[in-house]
């Protein structure tokens, strides 16, 4: 048993625990520690072989591999130390236990905390898709890890349930190697994904988007052999006539991503019922003051640019916890979804009179056209914008400075434009 | 080939059957068509040992499940399988049900179940705050509980095993030959095997097996039970088996949890033709969150991570039945065992072994019985202190491949290595339970896949799910 | 011709009508320059990255992620593809390795995005 003490420990090295350890040492922290369970760096992006990363962050067009790199690379010059193949059992009060066949048991103290977990997929029994347990049913991810990783075809003929953005991509990656990609099956009249995955990875190719569609039954007693498809109504509910079977030896599931918070749990942290990821504030600090989080272990993010800026917020504020420059917080002020807004993430700003800038992200719950966004608190709006299209599929985000909060209240909400 | 013994059907009872049998001085040889031991049924049902509160007094059924749930205290020991005497607690929500009270626990008396007691609803809703609040009082029902019942099968076979009873998988029964009254030999997709007795402990497949020496009285009706498991951490969690009050058309749906701490919930009871149905339907799925719900209405289906379904073999005439034939001697006949057969496995083994004694068996017991057998060390639920001195010993316990279920790359070693091992990803998964969690298998299952082509010596893509045919990977992409 | 463009620029996604007209093109639909740019390449010479991989000989990875150096012309990313399935090649290999020089006679390089150590 080893004991390992640290400034900041980071728990992943996909791209939220790369850009905050990064961020962690710039602002003076000594000792920044990352512990990953995978055998290299980089989390999920090391099988995103396709591109469309970094084009807001670094302003251009990037590949998963290329985009990581440049943090890892970063990350070893500035002497952040890793620990692969190294798994976290728990996080206690006192220390984080983790294990790894090299170094066998460490318990590690630090002096703050950053969750960088990331999310898992959601699988065809969360959605209750009745029907037989054949293989060959996949969620995209893992189909995209044993394509992209392990060098292993998975099947021939493919229907994709969700239009979600790995399983658009994987779409194209599988009609590229050969495979028959016969539709992608949505269950409501709107993206999931992203409209320029639809357009290069499905229009491209003239894969058949169904909207409004689902799948009502899985058949096959070995491998999977079919697929009913039928059409839903205005409540979403199948409707049998309209039941169609595909035969297909594979299905994957692009359905939603939910965070990764096993060790949140553990740690006793207050996890958000509609996120899935622990509470936040502006500084991405949890409930427990020594612990921050960020990256899609706090929501699911549509850019990874997004996660590197959210992420830098959180490897920054835990090095100045650590280093014991963080403000006590004070003043708790709850950042409330007003019309047509699922979830607004931080849900907290803290200590506002102090300033600083704030970049509330939020999801609409509903895709609405020409709209207006607005921050309120009490009667004053602080910002707002125009918009010509919202999306549930794409987040948005608002900017202001935390002293422009004057009364003890936030909301952002979605108003229809007068015509 | 020749043997003394041919035990037809590895599940429960046909492995509670061979290990019983291997304390005697006999060659056993079990055949099963499926390509790992633990059967059909007993690998997909409520997981329950039952006390027998409930069977019809007086028959074999009873008899036997009464017998056997004091066994598995002993059982649990010697063949180190998770069981937990966690209890029953069957709720009366309406007046007609508080009205039904009395004759259930007056069955329990005649059935010799005498520990069965009254919970007022104050009790109930100490015991179970999570019981529906409307409940009027209850029973209560102290030694039901639950088991893992993958591993009881595992254990019964690897010990069988380790006392010299051979295991033939993937093997087909075609045929039986008989001659002069007596058997004479199982024919197999595997060849022919001499014997002297046969035991058909087939379960679905009995009637189709008893067809094959003339002795097919009855048939086999499969009754589909569908279930649903919920997450560990799901919100509203049982301490005890929830049983439901049975009406006239359906025992109904129960609520519990299991060894593992997931909440298992169901079965439905369709009877239907196919013996391989085992899929799930929206309407039985349905059903049980609408019966659940008035036993406990805050059950949270959102934390549902599976839905699975498994066939009881329900005999028509109904009724358990262990047959012998004055006509055809060696030959053993069960049938009719059903959700009950997990349970009295135990006592069935001890049922078979007297009679074959009856019937002239006279093989002596064998002076080296290995009594007990050694599970696979579980790392998940050890102390830090000796989580670290595992890992110094043998450094593959600190390779995790679960994460959901922190299941270490060693177990699955070991899952595959020990005898009768694992050789498809759902035979690791119920020795050792990678990809039982939350992610059902999404961060696991390309991990496992390449440890058992690494351990197997094989390409990925002859790694199967479960039986052939089930293959996750075409071949290799480049 | 007319042909119907929906915009990737920026996630508005407009719908953008390309209609050749006396060989001049008639744009609409679109509500920012960027998208009548987008719109005149996507109608007169779509192109796309390609990504994929690469079998790799000796490396401590099977698989190295390849990308196209520039967008391919849409119409050849199959073709490319039959090329680089047939491809191994030996590590180790650095980020930005060309493994396929002007691929199919566009001027445009095959370059890895990963590194592979021996």
């Amino acid at each position: 048993m080893q004991r390992i003490t640290c400034d900041v420990l980071v728990i992943g090295a996909g791209p939220a625990g790369l850009a905050a350890s990064i961020a962690a040492k710039q602002e003076g922290a000594e000792k920044v520690l990352i512990v990953e369970r995978d055998e290299s760096i980089g989390g999920i992006l090391q099988q995103c072989i396709h591109p469309g990363f970094g084009l807001s962050y670094f302003k251009e067009e990037l590949t998963g591999p290329e985009y990581y790199a440049r943090f890892a690379d970063k990350t070893l010059e500035l002497g952040v130390e890793v620990l692969l193949n190294t798994m976290v059992l728990d996080i206690t009060d006192e220390d984080v236990v983790c294990i790894s066949a090299k170094d066998g048991l460490s318990i590690i103290k630090a002096g703050s905390i950053v969750l960088a977990m990331g999310c898992r997929e959601r699988t065809r029994h969360q959605l209750t898709i009745p029907g037989s347990r054949p293989s060959g049913v996949f969620t995209a991810g893992t189909a995209q890890r044993l394509m992209n990783r392990e060098n292993a075809m998975i099947g021939r003929r493919v229907v994709i349930l969700g239009s979600g953005d790995i399983g658009m991509i994987m779409a194209r990656r599988m009609t590229l190697e050969g495979a028959k990609v016969i539709a992608v099956v949505e269950l409501n009249d709107y993206l999931a994904g992203l409209t320029r995955n639809k357009v290069q990875c499905l229009d491209d190719f003239e894969i058949p988007l169904l909207m409004k569609h689902t799948i009502t039954d899985i058949k096959g007693r070995k491998r999977i052999e079919s697929v009913t498809v039928c059409e839903v109504d205005a409540n979403n509910i199948p409707i049998p006539e309209t039941a169609v079977e595909y035969p297909c030896d594979t299905l994957l599931l692009s359905v939603g991503l939910i965070p990764e918070n096993e060790l949140t749990h553990k740690a006793e942290i207050d996890i958000s019922p509609i996120t899935n990821g622990p509470v936040v504030n502006q500084y991405m600090q949890t409930s427990r003051e020594d612990v921050f989080a960020c990256g899609n272990v706090v929501h699911v993010n549509d850019l990874v640019d997004n996660v590197s800026l959210e992420s830098e917020r959180a490897g920054q504020y835990a090095a100045k916890y650590a280093l014991g420059k963080l403000k006590k917080r004070e003043d708790v002020i709850q950042a409330q979804p007003g019309r047509n807004v699922r979830y607004i993430c931080p849900q907290q700003i803290v200590n506002a009179e102090d300033g600083g800038e704030i970049n509330l992200y939020f999801r609409v719950a509903g895709p609405e056209e020409k709209v207006r966004i607005l921050v309120k608190t009490g009667d004053k709006v602080i910002v707002q914008k125009k918009a010509l299209r919202v999306n549930p599929g794409e987040m948005e985000h608002m900017r202001f400075d935390a002293r422009e909060i004057t009364s003890p209240d936030l909301t952002v909400e979605v108003m229809k434009e007068a015509i | 080939m020749k043997t003394d013994v041919v035990v037809i059907g590895a599940g429960a009872v046909g492995c509670a059957i061979a290990r019983e049998l291997s304390k005697y001085e006999l060659d056993i040889t079990v055949v099963d068509k499926n390509e790992d031991v633990g059967g059909d049924a007993s690998k997909s049902n409520s997981a329950i040992i039952h006390t027998g509160y409930d069977a019809s007094p007086g028959t074999l059924e009873s008899e036997l499940v009464v017998a056997a749930n004091p066994m598995y205290d002993e059982i649990a020991r010697d063949l180190d399988v998770q069981f937990e005497r966690i209890g029953a607690i069957l709720p009366a929500i309406t007046d007609e049900q508080l009205e039904q009270l009395p004759a259930i626990k007056d069955k329990a008396m005649r059935n010799r179940v005498y520990d069965v007691e009254y919970l007022t609803r104050e009790d109930v809703l100490r015991m179970e705050p999570e019981i529906n609040p409307e409940v009027r009082a209850a029973l209560y029902i102290p030694r039901e509980s639950i088991i893992d019942p993958f591993v009881l099968v595992q254990a019964y076979a690897e010990n069988a095993f380790a006392n010299g009873v051979h295991f033939l998988l993937s093997t087909k029964v075609t045929d039986i030959r008989t001659g002069d009254g007596h058997i004479q030999s199982v024919i197999t997709t595997g060849g022919e095997i001499e014997t002297k007795w046969v035991i058909n402990a087939a379960a679905l497949f009995c009637d189709e097996i008893a067809g094959m020496v003339g002795k097919r009285c009855y048939d086999v009706v499969p009754r589909r039970g569908q279930f649903y498991i919920l997450d560990k951490n799901t919100s509203c969690k049982v301490k005890h088996i929830v049983l439901p009050i049975p009406t006239k058309v359906t025992k109904g749906r129960l609520m519990s949890p299991t060894v593992h701490g997931n909440m298992l919930i169901g079965p439905t009871a369709e009877d239907l033709d196919d013996k391989t149905a085992t899929e799930t339907t929206a309407e039985g799925l349905k059903s049980i969150r609408v019966d659940v719900e008035k036993l406990v209405p805050r059950v949270n289906w959102r934390d549902a991570i599976i839905q699975f379904s498994g066939l009881r073999p329900n005999r028509v005439p109904e009724g358990l039945h262990v047959d012998t034939y004055e006509d055809l001697k060696g030959y053993i006949n069960l049938s009719g065992v059903r959700s009950t057969g997990l349970t009295l496995s135990a006592a069935m083994g001890k049922y078979v072994a007297h009679l074959m004694v009856s019937l002239g068996m006279n093989a002596p017991f064998k002076k080296n019985f290995i009594g007990t057998r050694k599970g696979i060390t579980r790392f998940a639920d050890l102390s830090v202190e000796q989580k670290a001195a595992l890992i110094e010993e043998q450094p593959l316990y600190g390779n995790i491949v679960c994460r959901c279920e922190t299941v270490t790359e060693q177990e699955i070693l070991e899952a595959i290595h020990r005898p009768l091992g694992a050789r498809s990803v759902d035979a690791v998964k119920r020795r050792v339970r990678p990809g039982t969690g939350r992610c059902q298998a999404g961060f696991c299952t390309p991990k496992v896949i390449e440890i058992l082509a690494r351990e197997l010596n094989v390409p990925a893509s002859e790694i199967m799910k479960n039986e052939k045919g089930s293959y996750y990977v075409v071949g290799d992409m480049r | 011709m007319e042909k119907i463009v929906i915009c990737t620029v920026c996630p508005i996604g407009c719908n953008i009508t390309v209609r050749e007209e006396n060989d001049e093109l008639v744009i609409t639909g679109n509500q920012c320059k960027r998208g009548l740019t987008y719109a005149t390449n996507e109608y007169l010479h779509p192109v796309r990255i390609l990504t994929t991989t690469v079998k790799v000989h000796g490396g401590d990875q099977v698989l190295v992620p390849v990308r196209s150096a520039e967008p391919l012309p849409k119409e050849l990313l199959f073709s490319a593809m039959d090329l680089i399935r047939d491809l191994t090649v030996d590590a180790p290999i650095h980020r930005g390795d060309v493994l396929i020089n002007n691929i199919l006679d566009t001027g445009i390089d095959i370059v890895a995005t990963g590194e592979i150590k021996c």
